[in-house]
């Protein structure tokens, strides 16, 4: 595997990006180690609230990603943190509260003193750049592997098809499933379809990541090939948001970790500052609960 | 005898003899056999009297059969199948849309469109569409409530007998379509088309290219149900004196007194169309399968020639499945 190749020319010493979970790398994990060069994907989420019917599912969520940062959302199940991500797409309206992604509005556009949401063709447009991956995989079953990655570029892009299948084989390439690019998603174990997934959202190029549990619809001796990829990317250049219930992949490859509790944000920080010394009595007995004994930081 | 046995057992019991040199006999089915046997002679009885008795009278069939009255009234019912099988398809594909869009308007005209076309008898609706000279002398297309007209024309000049006909197989059809397709869609899971929406793929895409190949698999056989009851179902319409297949066996038996013999005659071409359809659905399946099973099964073309290859042209080897 070789995620790093395509953008590695940016970075400067070998061992680049490794500094997140290291002692050694007390650089600030807020903004992300200057190594990483990236220059695009800043997020920025102010204030945002949420409700389903009468239930405030997040209430008023304030985060920043530098460019190229890695932010790992972790906490309890029904604390809000698929809607978070899915707000940052606009898969989800925000009921107040905005987000930008290198400061332009997500959805929205200002006019006057109001935002005005925007036309569901400059929303997909927005969506383009930022690439999101499901808990259930959700390929598309009737397209080869190959043909789900290059769905989006086609389609939504405008990409001509033998540009987007070079490109496509490429990327398949890169989560090593070269060789599987024929077949169809029921033919792949659960880890290949989620490694396909991951090449079918970074088709598009997107300045931006998310991911929603990647690795809990997966039998436990797949977790690891999917994680590896996603560690690849860390490394790459690619703002990620990350939500997940492994904890060994958040403290590796983190810059800040995010603990959300019935929709809110309880604390953040560097992978250290949250596992190690987690300030708040709720943060501390969410891990007591989910780290296992033998997990050392 | 499991795992869990402890060992002491295990010692104790009396060692496994070796049965590598021993030849496997398939399970025999005695009652399958018989099964078939009876089937058979079933089949060949009727097979029997059906030559046999001269009162089928098959020379007069065989006579009809290809007579140029009634290949001209096929080509009627095959107009009127395909021509309203269309149409009502691709107008039960926008009333299904309308009916799952967020708009209540929609939804409810969509509703409205299916309660009523489904609850009235065709006969009437065909017999309604006919008369509606009877209704409004006049046709026009204009501006609403001003004197505005682009196009004006008599009821009865434009609507003829097959006008009549067309639209009232099609809308009937479109109510019953506009249900399947639905039905179809529904099938599809939600999550694909929030990653097509998450992949910026615009929603006119995401219902052609993502969710209706899937919703097809759901479609399909009900859809080929509908055609094959529409080529039949074309008959009704011997009440607007339109001449299709139908109507033109009645009209020579009513002349020539043949009457079972002809009604054969019909029988017999709508077995031929709804046999070639089902071999049409039995591919146009198999291609919207494709993904859907990890192993696409063989065609029966594909079995014979395997079957050929395997049992007639080589001698059988033990793994040739
Ligand atoms: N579309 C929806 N309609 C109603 N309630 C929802 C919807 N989506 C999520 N919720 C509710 O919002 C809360 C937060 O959900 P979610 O963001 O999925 O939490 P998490 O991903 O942290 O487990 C849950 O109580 C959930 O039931
Ligand atoms: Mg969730």
């Amino acid at each position: 595997m070789s995620i790093i190749a395509a953008r590695k020319e940016s970075t400067t010493t070998p061992q680049a990006g490794e500094s997140a979970g290291v002692p050694a790398g007390t650089t600030a994990a807020r903004p992300a180690p200057a190594d990483k060069k990236a220059t695009r994907g800043q997020v920025d989420i102010t204030n945002v609230r949420k409700s389903f019917g009468a239930t405030e599912v997040l209430k008023g969520v304030s985060l920043s990603v530098p460019p190229g940062g890695v932010a790992v959302i972790v906490g309890p199940s029904g604390s809000g943190k698929s809607t978070l991500l899915r707000t940052i797409n606009h898969l989800e309206k925000v009921d107040g509260g905005y987000i930008t992604i290198d400061g332009e509005l997500v959805g929205y556009e200002v006019r006057g003193n109001k935002l005005h949401e925007l036309r569901e063709k400059d929303i997909l447009k927005q969506r383009t750049h930022i690439g999101m991956v499901f808990q259930s995989f959700n390929l598309f079953p009737h397209l080869t592997a190959l043909e789900n990655v290059i769905e989006a570029p086609i389609v939504a892009q405008k990409r001509s098809k033998a540009e987007a299948r070079k490109r496509g084989l490429e990327l398949l390439d890169r989560v090593g499933l070269k060789d599987r690019a024929d077949a169809y998603p029921r033919q792949l174990s659960g880890g290949q379809q989620q490694r396909v997934a991951i090449a079918r959202a970074l088709a598009l190029d997107p300045k931006i990541l998310l991911f929603d549990e990647p690795t809990s619809a997966l039998d436990p001796e797949l977790v690891n090939e999917v994680l590896d990829v996603i560690r690849e990317l860390a490394k790459s250049g690619t703002t990620l948001i990350v939500v997940t219930h492994e904890m060994g992949f958040a403290r590796d490859v983190a810059d800040t970790v995010v603990f959300m509790d019935q929709g809110q944000i309880v604390e953040s920080g560097t992978p250290q500052e949250i596992f190690a010394n987690p300030r708040e009595e709720r943060t501390r007995s969410f891990f007591s609960k989910v780290i296992e004994p033998a997990f050392n930081i | 005898m499991s795992a869990i046995a402890p060992p002491a057992t295990a010692e104790t019991s009396p060692p496994t003899p070796d049965y590598s040199e021993y030849k496997l006999v398939p399970a025999r089915h005695p009652w399958r056999w018989v099964g078939t046997v009876l089937v058979a002679a079933g089949v060949a009885a009727i097979a029997w009297s059906l030559v046999t008795n001269p009162r089928w009278e098959w020379g007069v069939v065989a006579e009809w059969f290809t007579a140029q009255s009634v290949v001209n009234g096929l080509i009627e019912t095959l107009k009127l199948t395909a021509i309203s099988g269309v149409l009502g398809f691709v107008l039960g594909f926008i009333l299904a849309l309308m009916r799952l869009s967020a708009s209540p308007l929609l939804v409810s005209v969509s509703w409205t469109f299916s309660w009523i076309f489904r609850s009235t008898p065709l006969l009437v609706q065909l017999l309604l569409w006919y008369n509606l000279g009877y209704l409004y002398e006049k046709i026009s297309l204009g501006i609403p409530f001003t004197d505005v007209r682009f196009f004006e024309a008599q009821t009865t000049t434009l609507i003829s007998q097959f006008a009549a006909a067309v639209l009232g197989l099609t809308l009937n059809q479109a109510a019953y379509s506009a249900e399947i397709i639905r039905g179809g869609i529904l099938s599809v899971d939600q999550g694909q088309l929030e990653a097509a929406s998450a992949l910026g793929i615009p929603a006119w895409k995401r219902s052609t290219r993502i969710v209706l190949p899937q919703a097809m698999r759901a479609i399909l056989p009900n859809a080929f149900n509908e055609i094959i009851g529409l080529v039949k179902g074309t008959s009704i319409v011997y009440v607007l004196a339109y001449s299709e297949l139908f109507y033109t066996v009645q009209v020579i038996y009513n002349r020539t007194q043949q009457v079972l013999p002809l009604l054969l005659v019909a029988t017999l071409w709508y077995v031929v169309i709804t046999s070639v359809l089902s071999v049409f659905q039995y591919y146009i399946e198999r291609h919207f399968s494709k993904g859907a099973l990890r192993t696409l099964p063989l065609t029966p073309l594909q079995k014979a020639r395997k079957f050929f290859t395997t049992h007639v042209a080589a001698t059988p080897t033990k793994d040739a499945r």
